[in-house]
């Protein structure tokens, strides 16, 4: 099984790097988004009081959308999805790849976005790094779980690229606001440690439940 | 040829025991039933909708039964049984779609592939396997490049890389020139010769005849018509489907 996750995320990394098409899309999306929400809120060089952490994760959510959709619809193109799960392992192997797939690129897209977001809005958001990185990382994990899953499970219907963030975004709302409240927790001027470890800890319980139900019900979901 | 290393489930016949099913309320197959043995090529014939595809899917598991069973030999695997992964290893798939990724060079699918059928050595099988389609000078080039000919030829080596027991073809010959579906046919024989379970859904009359050991006609989702050993394949297609014909 560990065999074919590791194919498939190399495989989806080669394609990845070959095309550029996923990186160059979520990256100019994530960063116009961010580069329109300084316009609209940073007035005479004074950004909005902790804006920044919900600014970070909208971009975060809408970017890791649109990289959730581009990857299915890749494997949809000469329906490749369908010979993965022909090979002859846990199907499960399939949706852990595309999973740590997703996530990487998503990591390319927040090593962008952190630094940009940092220096538009002032926001201390590299003073903490191995608790930014734990934030980041875990929240990026709950929201791909469940994105990956959704993506994987819509990739033959007709109106995907609709249903997707309608079925999406309520479920992944929980991991967003853990991921905004323990990022602000992180821009505030004297840092809680505590209050940032329990936003990390519920994120954590979050991607436990999303990623133990995904691999529960992917097998059934793509067979039926 | 290089064989898995799993431990297959090998079986010498495939039998579909009054299969049904639907999707909603629309039904694609009725109470199907017929045995695809091995040495031997089963078609699939039908026009359009007739459940040609679905049943391919519902032999590769990809799909389960609404109802009846599908048993490979004596093995009656259910799709989520602990033995499917291993049964799987011994199907090979080549669908309408070629399965095949356009970024990746030839040798980099065929590798993949063969990666993830377990084969010792990935990159060999799949170099034998470009010399096999007649490619081995393009294995570097991006299978994007190619014509669809080649495509198919590439597509029909990664079905075939793990020497699969039940071979389940799609529309083999769309897209290919005479010369590629007459190396397509004799790969199809020596498959038969080999021992392989060949199944193939195909529209293309002309080319099955003679090819086929075995006919099941299918029409809006029932076996209209059965033959072993079948001949003027043509005029028992439109004495069966009642219409001019593929």
């Amino acid at each position: 099984m560990l065999q074919a996750i590791w194919l498939i995320v190399r495989k989806d990394l080669t394609v990845e790097v070959r095309s550029r098409e996923i990186a160059y899309t979520t990256l100019f999306f994530a960063v116009s988004c961010v580069l329109n929400f300084a316009f609209a809120l940073v007035r005479e060089g004074r950004p909005p009081q902790d804006g920044a952490a919900g600014i970070l994760w909208i971009s975060i959510a809408f970017a890791g959308t649109l990289a959730l959709g581009r990857t299915f619809e890749r494997e949809r193109q000469s329906e490749t999805l369908r010979a993965l799960l022909l090979a002859p392992t846990a199907r499960p192997a399939v949706y852990v790849g595309k999973l740590l797939g997703i996530i990487a690129l998503l990591i390319v897209a927040e090593a962008i976005l952190v630094p940009l977001v940092s220096l538009l809005f002032q926001a201390p958001l590299l003073a903490h790094p191995f608790w930014l990185l734990a934030v980041v990382l875990t929240g990026t994990i709950g929201f791909s779980a469940v994105g990956t899953l959704f993506a994987a499970m819509l990739v033959r219907a007709r109106s995907r690229d609709v249903l997707l963030p309608v079925l999406l975004y309520p479920i992944t709302v929980p991991v967003i606001i853990a991921g905004v409240r323990g990022t602000a927790a992180l821009l505030q001027p004297e840092v809680d440690l505590g209050v940032v470890r329990f936003w990390v800890a519920l994120l954590v319980s979050f991607d436990v439940v999303f990623v133990t139900l995904a691999l529960w019900t992917f097998e059934p979901l793509m067979t039926d | 040829m290089n064989r898995p290393r799993v431990t297959p489930l090998d079986f010498d016949q495939v039998v579909v025991d009054d299969v049904s099913r639907h999707f909603g309320r629309r039904r694609a197959l009725a109470r199907i039933s017929f045995i695809a043995a091995r040495s031997a090529i089963l078609g699939l014939l039908g026009p359009n909708g007739a459940g040609k595809s679905t049943m391919l899917s519902l032999l590769a598991t990809l799909m389960r039964p609404t109802s009846g069973r599908i048993r490979f030999g004596v093995l009656d695997v259910e799709i989520a049984d602990e033995r499917a992964p291993a049964l799987r290893g011994r199907i090979g798939v080549l669908g309408h779609d070629l399965f095949l990724y356009p970024e990746l060079t030839a040798r980099e699918n065929l590798a993949f592939f063969g990666g993830l059928y377990k084969l010792p050595d990935p990159n060999r099988a799949a170099f034998a396997a470009l010399q096999r389609a007649g490619l081995a000078d393009r294995a570097d080039d991006q299978v994007a490049s190619f014509s669809r000919g080649m495509r198919q030829r590439v597509a029909l080596e990664r079905a075939l890389i793990h020497d699969p027991r039940l071979v389940l073809l799609d529309e083999p010959f769309t897209g290919l020139d005479d010369a590629s579906a007459a190396a397509l046919v004799a790969r199809l024989k020596a498959l038969r010769h080999a021992g392989a379970i060949v199944v193939i859904a195909t529209h293309d009359l002309d080319i099955a005849e003679g090819l086929l050991d075995h006919a099941v006609f299918l029409r809006d989702g029932r076996v209209a018509h059965s033959a072993a050993r079948p001949e003027g394949l043509r005029s028992t297609y439109r004495a069966v489907m009642g219409t001019p014909g593929a």
